[in-house]
C-alpha cells in the first residue's frame, strides 16, 4: 500500500512537471502551427542555469533570475529563428526548431564539459516529508498545487485579458486577425515568454528531484509533454495538463513494475504508443476540436 | 535516346570514380614517401567511409522528405533495424559465445556466412566467396526487414499529415530503441550491450596467408554499395512512379484528383526509402564495428535532416555533396577547434573541447535561415552543366 502511494504520488508530480512543460507547447502549436522542437532544451538550459546562478548567489535572486532568463531565452529564439520563417512553409520552421535544438544542446556540452550536472538542494522543496508512511520530497507534494494555481492564471490571463483575446483570435485564424490589426509579433512573443516562464518553473521543479543535468536531458521530458499535448487535444490547455497527469503517472506505474518482468525501458516506449494510437483512432485529442480541411 | 546517353556518361563516371577510391586507397603502398594525408591511418579515410554510409541514408531520406513530401523523422529507427538485423545474421558462429556470454550465447547458432561456408569452403577463395556473398545477402535483409517494419508501420501512420507524421514516426524509431534494448531478448539482440565480431569494412581487404594487406578496399565497399543504391534511387525518382511521388509533394489534392493513388504510393516510398535506411544502417554497423541500440537516437535522425536541408530537399547530389562536407568538417576539418591553439605566443580563447560543435551548429543555423534552398535547392548536379558553368565564365571573361 505504501509504495502504491509512493508510486502514485511521484507520477502526480512527474506529471505536473511534464504540464508545465506541455503548456507551452501547446500555446505555441495552437498559434503557429509549429511543433516547438527547442522547447524541451529551453528547459534543460534552465535546468543548467539554475545550477550555476545558485552556486554564486542565493536562491531568493537566483531562481527569479532564471525565470527571467529563460523568458528571454525563448523570446530570442522565437525571434531569431522563428520570425524570419514566418511566410515560409510549415516545414522549414520546424527545421529551424530542430537546428535550434541542435544548437543548444551543443552549446550546453560546451559549457559544462559534457560532464553530468548535480542540481542544487533547494531548501524546503528538497527536504522530505512522511505521507502515509512514505518518505517523499516536499517538491512531490507541491507541484500538483503549484501547477493548478498556474493553469487556474493562466486561463484566467487568456480568457478575461486583451492578450489573451488576441492569441485565442489568432490561433483561430492566423491571417484574418493579421487583418484585423492584432500586432500578431507581439501576441506569438506573449506565447513564447509565458511558454519559457512555465519551463523554467517546471525545470526548477524536475530537476530537484532528478539526479542530474546532461545536455541532452531536456528532449525526453520535451518530447513527453509534447504527446501529453497532443494527447489532450492540441491548442486546449486543460487538455495539455490531464494528458501530462496521465502521462506521468502511467510512466512512474511502469517503472515501479517488478524488476523481473523488466519493462522498465519501455517507459519511454509507453508514451509514443499512447501518442500513436491517439493519432491512429482520435487525431484531435482528448479535447481538441475537429479541423476541417477544406480545398 | 538522349536519356540513355546521359545515364551511360553517370555510370562511366561513377565507375571512374570508383576506381579513383581504389587507387586512392592503395597509393601509398605502391609510392613510398607520401605525405601522412595519403596513409591508410589517415583521417581522409574516415571521412570518405564515413560520407559514403550517411549519403545514402540522407538520400533515402530525401527521396521521402525532398520527393515525396513526407515529413518522416524515423530514419534512425529503420537504421537500427538494419544494422541489428545484419550484425545477428553475420557474427560468426565461434565469435557468439563470447558476445553473447551474458546471455549465455545467442539463439541463432549459426550465422550466413558459416552457412555458406559449408558450401564453397570456409579458407581461400572459397572462404572469401562465402564471405563477400553472406555479406551482400545479409545487407539485402537488412533493408528487407527495415522495409518490412516500414510497411507496418505505415499503414497507420502514413494517413497522418506533415508535423503528426514526423512526431509519430520519431515515436516509432524510440519505441524501436527500447525493444532493441529489452534484456528478454537478450540471447537475440545481446540486451543493451553491444553486438561485434561481425564482418566489418577492412574484413573486405586482400590479404595474403599470413595476414599482410595486399590490396586496401576497406574504403571501395561502402563507395560501391552506397553508389549502387543511390543509383537505384535516382533510377525510380526518373521513373512514373518519382513523377507520381513528385506531383504528391507539390500537390496532394491535384495528384489525386489526376488518377494518382496517394496512399499507395506514399507507402511505396516510404518502404523504398525505409529498405535503403536499412541498407545504410547495415553500412554504419560495419563503420563503426559494432551494433549499439543507444548510437541510434533522434540526434542521428536530426543530423541526416540536417544535412539534407544543407544540400538543398529535392537534390540527390547536393545530399551526396553536403553530406561529404558536413563529415568532412565534423570529422577532421574543423578538429582544430576542439583543442587550445596557440597563434605565436598568444592563446586563442574559447577554443575548448566541444566548441567545433557550437560554431557547427550556429553554421547550420545561418544556412537554415538564410540560404534555405541550401547548397543546390531542387538543382541536380550534372557533369553537362559543370561544362556550362565553368565555359560561360571563361566566355564572359574574354
Amino acid at each position: 500500500m505504501e509504495y502504491v502511494i509512493s508510486v502514485l504520488l511521484s507520477g502526480i508530480s512527474v506529471g505536473g512537471q511534464y504540464a508545465l512543460i506541455a503548456i507551452g507547447y501547446t500555446l505555441v502549436y495552437g498559434i503557429l502551427r509549429l511543433i516547438n522542437f527547442a522547447h524541451g532544451d529551453v528547459f534543460m538550459v534552465a535546468g543548467l542555469m539554475g545550477i550555476y546562478f545558485t552556486a554564486t548567489l542565493p536562491i531568493g535572486e537566483s531562481l527569479p533570475l532564471v525565470i527571467l532568463l529563460t523568458v528571454f531565452l525563448g523570446f530570442t529564439i522565437e525571434r531569431a529563428a522563428y520570425k524570419p520563417l514566418r511566410d515560409a512553409p510549415r516545414m522549414s520552421v520546424m527545421i529551424s526548431a530542430i537546428g535550434v535544438s541542435y544548437l543548444l544542446q551543443n552549446t550546453a556540452t560546451y559549457v559544462t564539459g559534457g560532464q553530468p550536472m548535480t542540481y542544487p538542494t533547494i531548501p524546503f522543496l528538497s527536504d522530505t516529508v512522511n505521507v502515509a508512511g512514505t518518505q517523499t520530497k516536499w517538491v512531490v507534494i507541491i507541484t500538483p498545487f503549484l501547477v493548478l494555481i498556474l493553469v487556474y492564471a493562466l486561463t484566467q490571463l487568456i480568457n478575461r485579458t486583451k492578450v489573451g483575446m488576441a492569441m485565442r483570435a489568432v490561433s483561430k485564424d492566423f491571417e484574418t486577425s493579421r487583418l484585423m490589426g492584432i500586432k500578431i509579433n507581439n501576441v506569438i512573443s506573449a506565447t513564447f515568454i509565458i511558454g519559457s516562464a512555465l519551463a523554467a518553473i517546471g525545470s526548477i521543479l524536475f530537476f530537484t528531484n532528478y539526479p542530474a543535468i546532461t545536455p541532452t536531458a531536456g528532449a525526453m521530458p520535451g518530447l513527453k509533454a509534447f504527446v501529453a499535448a497532443v494527447f489532450g487535444g492540441i491548442g486546449s490547455i486543460p487538455g495539455a495538463v490531464i494528458g501530462a497527469f496521465l502521462i506521468g503517472i502511467c510512466e512512474t506505474i511502469i517503472k515501479g513494475l517488478p524488476s523481473a518482468w523488466d519493462v522498465s525501458v519501455f517507459s519511454d516506449a509507453f508514451t509514443f504508443a499512447l501518442l500513436i494510437i491517439i493519432l491512429v483512432f482520435k487525431p484531435q485529442g482528448l479535447f481538441g476540436e475537429a479541423a476541417t480541411d477544406k480545398v | 535516346m538522349k536519356q540513355k546517353q546521359s545515364n551511360l556518361k553517370a555510370y562511366i563516371f561513377i565507375a571512374v570514380l570508383l576506381l579513383l577510391v581504389i587507387l586512392l586507397e592503395n597509393i601509398s603502398a605502391m609510392i613510398p614517401g607520401l605525405p601522412q594525408v595519403f596513409q591508410p591511418t589517415s583521417p581522409l579515410f574516415t571521412v570518405l567511409k564515413k560520407a559514403a554510409v550517411y549519403s545514402l541514408v540522407a538520400v533515402s531520406m530525401n527521396l521521402l522528405n525532398g520527393f515525396t513530401g513526407l515529413f518522416s523523422l524515423g530514419q534512425a529507427g529503420f537504421m537500427l533495424l538494419g544494422a541489428y538485423t545484419y550484425a545477428i545474421l553475420t557474427v560468426p558462429a565461434d565469435q557468439k559465445e563470447q558476445v553473447y556470454y551474458l546471455f549465455g550465447g545467442c539463439a541463432l547458432k549459426s550465422s550466413i556466412i558459416d552457412g555458406l561456408g559449408a558450401i564453397f569452403g570456409t579458407t581461400g577463395a572459397g572462404g572469401a566467396v562465402s564471405m563477400i556473398l553472406g555479406c551482400f545477402i545479409a545487407l539485402i535483409l537488412a533493408g528487407c526487414v527495415a522495409a518490412f517494419f516500414a510497411y507496418l508501420i505505415g499503414i497507420p501512420v502514413l494517413r497522418l499529415k506533415s508535423d503528426y507524421l514526423a512526431i509519430a514516426t520519431l515515436g516509432f524509431a524510440e519505441i524501436l530503441r527500447a525493444i532493441f534494448q529489452w534484456q528478454k531478448l537478450g540471447r537475440i539482440t545481446n540486451g543493451a550491450n553491444m553486438i561485434k565480431g561481425f564482418p566489418t569494412f577492412s574484413s573486405f581487404n586482400i590479404t595474403d596467408a599470413s595476414g599482410n594487406v595486399l590490396v586496401r578496399l576497406s574504403t571501395f565497399i561502402p563507395f560501391l554499395i552506397s553508389s549502387v543504391c543511390i543509383a537505384i534511387i535516382v533510377l525510380l525518382i526518373h521513373s512514373s512512379y518519382g513523377r507520381a511521388f513528385k506531383s504528391i509533394r507539390d500537390d496532394e489534392v491535384a495528384a489525386e484528383a489526376m488518377g494518382i493513388n496517394l496512399f499507395k504510393h506514399k507507402m511505396l516510398s516510404f518502404v523504398i526509402s525505409s529498405f535503403f535506411a536499412g541498407v545504410g544502417g547495415a553500412l554504419f554497423a560495419m563503420y563503426v564495428a559494432n551494433a549499439q541500440a543507444k548510437a541510434f537516437t533522434s540526434v542521428m535522425t536530426y543530423e541526416i535532416l540536417l544535412i539534407v536541408v544543407i544540400g538543398g530537399i529535392g537534390s540527390v547530389s547536393g545530399s551526396i555533396l553536403a553530406t561529404f562536407l558536413y563529415v568532412a568538417c565534423s570529422e577532421w576539418w574543423l578538429r582544430f577547434l576542439d583543442s587550445e591553439q596557440y597563434i605565436g605566443g598568444f592563446k586563442v580563447p574559447l577554443l575548448r573541447n566541444g566548441f567545433r560543435m557550437v560554431v557547427f551548429s550556429i553554421v547550420i543555423m545561418v544556412i537554415v535561415l538564410f540560404f534555405s534552398q541550401g547548397i543546390m535547392g531542387n538543382n541536380e548536379l550534372s557533369l553537362s552543366g559543370l561544362m556550362k558553368v565553368l565555359s560561360g565564365k571563361r566566355e564572359r571573361k574574354h
